[in-house]
């Protein structure tokens, strides 16, 4: 279950953004790394206590130590003025427009998955494309967010079972283990 | 009750302070903005687990501050530009306990004689207002020598030729070289250039109670999950335990109080948002050079230098394509650099007059790669190809570059004031930046970033492109901001009070007892990495303050 997004959007970006990232004998695309998963979390980031905004330290788990990156920082004051902002948008609130209104990622990824189109999954790859080319600003929103999705830790919701990591031979997170000088100077 | 000194904001220069403060036996109370990731909040003495090897925390998500969207500057390269061009992040250090030493990735150079001297040994540039330091090489050396030992800073004796006298040995031995470095290391010997292990404030061994680096690679940009990086953690932690150091996170301060020519304290803004009085003997101010000047416009002082002379070094970048996997992301993100382009030669010399300039300069060159998935992946096209560019991974895996942290001159245009509408979350004016390098800065990076290319063709690269930051593109684009990091000068050091802000020691000329322990009181910004050279400046104010010796 989605915790933001609804069912139908989060099916028309698990295609926008299989044609941003596609799967390739290469590697996994978009959908595979459950990248939408990522943005979805992102989006409902306030539906969760502490917000999932930041990844606890200092390590994972996944090379050893504890699995900090599970639990998440509380955010101050200040932390969740910027990120209801950035993800709410200012919605007339005087204390979040002390430089005028801001638009946030909800409304833009609203706006966004509508523009689209009802019949968006329905269009062919070519055709598909160019309705992500028609909004510049969102397209590149969107390919921001799936880059991170893809390539970020996995507790923040995307690169699911680590298959983008792994596509590429990256070992991510590598403390506590790091790596030795041998590896280092002579890998 | 009336502290002996109150020290805004608590990166490298206010750590040095309060630790050289508190151990003379003064009361210290640091005023930080940002929030503390750096010390178990339970006990100051103890380092916090908070920082981790995550892109998406510590690139995407702001994690060490401060968070453009409520912290705000803003940029024009020119008075012509109108009041701005650009309202974002805008050359940030980190906005967090620990401040820029959190994020740095731990170069910590020591400038040269001739960077302290560069009126009376090269002579003035048209336009720019060129000047020698009221102290020199000499004068810094007992400090740059305790804060070394301080920070515990990893070195080669005697690998640089060019390097200064050093008084005593580098407290602990080079780190493991990097791979991509030790072939860019041959490349550039062949081509007749002279690289060495770069000083690196970064544990090689043991040191101070915290363990040797691992390498783990995730160290621009990013804290030190286990507390090897000689960010300020060493010297806070020394000033909490005397029990004479106070820390209060997540307060601003909104202006230094004054009566007559002397400070009585600051008002801070509080978490919660209230406004209160400090009272302090002493003001020290090492906010960086962007946040000082601001707070000394927002005190209402009225010096008119207050604000110019920002340098912040024009970077030239070469990067090449390797046939081979450069495995950046292993180690301490630079492990090499070299001072020839900082030094010159009569190639140098040349171009210079091909310019029509006196001379020209350039800066300590780093051999370096590139790491991070992310920051690749927003690289290239999408579509059917990026899968297979992250497999083949020409960015991440297979380049290397070599970075010119080229020395740009003061020119009193260049600039920080009060932006005159756009303001942060807690209504105050926020900073604005004025900045556009200069004919010098051109010529430099005109005449070394082919040499910088060639060192990689003779390392095997494929392809090589040469950049520049800022980018040399459209004034008013965003790619004009300066990203560097290398802020200084805004608060000039001199003898003349119509020609300087603050005494050589760092005093205000104005108000003596305002101290300025940060890059702002640089006169010229040498071709070096600023943190240790402030450092040991903050250290040598604090002991002349306390009537103390270095160590």
């Amino acid at each position: 279950m989605p915790v933001w997004l609804s069912d139908e959007e989060y099916t028309a970006l698990e295609v926008a953004c299989e044609r941003l990232l596609p799967a390739t004998d290469r590697g996994p695309g978009a959908t595979a790394a459950g990248v939408v998963g990522y943005i979805d979390q992102l989006l409902g980031a306030f539906t969760f206590d502490p917000p999932r905004i930041w990844a606890g330290g200092p390590t994972s788990g996944r090379h050893g130590g504890v699995e900090g990156f599970a639990e998440f920082h509380p955010l101050s004051p200040l932390d969740e003025l910027a990120w209801r902002t950035r993800i709410e948008g200012s919605q007339g609130r005087p204390e979040r427009e002390f430089n005028g209104p801001v638009v946030g990622w909800q409304e833009r990824y609203r706006e966004g998955v509508a523009a689209l189109g009802a019949d968006f999954r329905d269009l062919d790859g070519a055709a598909q494309d160019a309705r992500l080319r028609a909004d510049r600003e969102f397209c590149d929103l969107l390919f921001t967010h799936a880059c991170e999705g893809m390539y970020g830790a996995p507790e923040y919701g995307g690169n699911r079972g680590l298959v983008a990591w792994r596509a590429i031979g990256f070992e991510g997170d590598v403390q506590p283990r790091g790596w030795t000088d041998e590896e280092v100077t002579r890998p | 009750m009336t502290v002996d000194a109150v020290i805004v904001g608590s990166g490298p220069g206010g750590a040095t302070v309060a630790d050289v403060l508190t151990a003379a036996g003064w009361t210290v109370t640091i005023v930080e903005k940002g929030r503390n990731h750096l010390l178990d909040p339970d006990d100051l003495t103890r380092p916090a687990s908070d920082y981790s090897n995550d892109e998406v925390k510590f690139h995407a998500r702001y994690f060490l501050g401060p968070d453009p969207l409520v912290e705000p500057r803003t940029f024009r390269s020119s008075e012509e530009d109108g009041e701005r061009t650009f309202v974002g992040e805008v050359n940030s250090v980190p906005s967090t306990v620990g401040g820029g030493g959190t994020h740095a990735d731990g170069k910590v150079p020591r400038f040269r004689a001739d960077d302290f001297r560069l009126l009376s040994r090269f002579g003035p540039q048209e336009g720019a207002d060129v000047d020698d330091w009221p102290i020199d090489y000499d004068e810094l050396e007992p400090y740059y020598a305790e804060v070394e030992r301080s920070v515990g800073v990893a070195g080669t004796d005697g690998a640089n030729p060019f390097a200064e006298p050093r008084s005593g040995p580098f407290p602990m031995p080079s780190g493991a070289p990097m791979f991509g470095a030790t072939r860019s290391v041959a490349a550039a010997e062949r081509l007749g250039y002279h690289p060495y292990p770069a000083p690196t404030a970064a544990n090689s061994v043991p040191y101070d109670g915290r363990p040797a680096c691992n390498n783990c690679g995730f160290c621009s940009f990013f804290g030190c999950p286990i507390h090897a990086k000689g960010d300020p953690v060493a010297m806070l932690r020394r000033a909490f335990g005397t029990g004479r150091a106070e820390l209060l996170p997540e307060t601003f301060v909104a202006r230094i109080r004054t009566v007559g020519g002397r400070a009585t304290g600051v008002d801070v803004v509080g978490p919660d948002g209230a406004e209160r009085f400090l009272a302090a003997r002493h003001v020290v101010v090492a906010a960086g050079a962007i946040e000082t000047p601001r707070l000394l416009l927002l005190s209402g002082f009225g010096h008119p230098l207050i604000g110019r002379y920002l340098m912040t070094h024009f970077q030239t970048i070469a990067a090449g394509g390797m046939p081979f996997r450069t495995y950046a992301e292993r180690g301490r993100a630079v492990t090499h650099v070299h001072d020839d382009m900082i030094v010159g030669d009569e190639l140098s010399r040349q171009a210079a007059r091909d310019a029509g300039l006196p001379w020209l300069r350039g800066g300590l060159v780093e051999h370096s790669g590139a790491a991070l998935p992310i920051l690749e992946a927003t690289h290239y096209p999408w579509g059917a190809s990026h899968a297979d560019l992250m497999a083949d991974s020409p960015i991440r895996s297979r380049l290397w570059a070599m970075i010119m942290q080229g020395e740009d001159l003061p020119y009193a245009s260049n600039r920080v004031d009060l932006d005159p509408t756009v303001r942060d979350a807690r209504g105050f004016p926020a900073a604005r930046v004025t900045y556009r390098a200069g004919p010098h800065e051109h010529a430099a990076s005109d005449h070394f970033g082919p040499r910088l290319a060639a060192i990689l063709k003779e390392m095997g690269a494929e392809w090589t492109a040469v950049t520049t930051s800022p980018g040399r593109g459209n004034a008013g684009s965003p790619e004009a901001v300066p990203e560097s990091r290398h802020n200084v000068g805004t608060v000039r050091m001199g003898t003349d009070p119509s020609t300087s802000v603050v005494d050589p020691l760092g005093r205000m000329h104005e108000y003596e007892n305002v101290l300025v322990a940060d890059s702002s009181v640089f006169v010229t910004s040498a071709g070096y990495g600023p943190t240790l050279t402030l450092v040991a400046l903050a250290a040598r104010a604090a002991h002349l303050l306390a009537g103390t010796r270095p160590a």
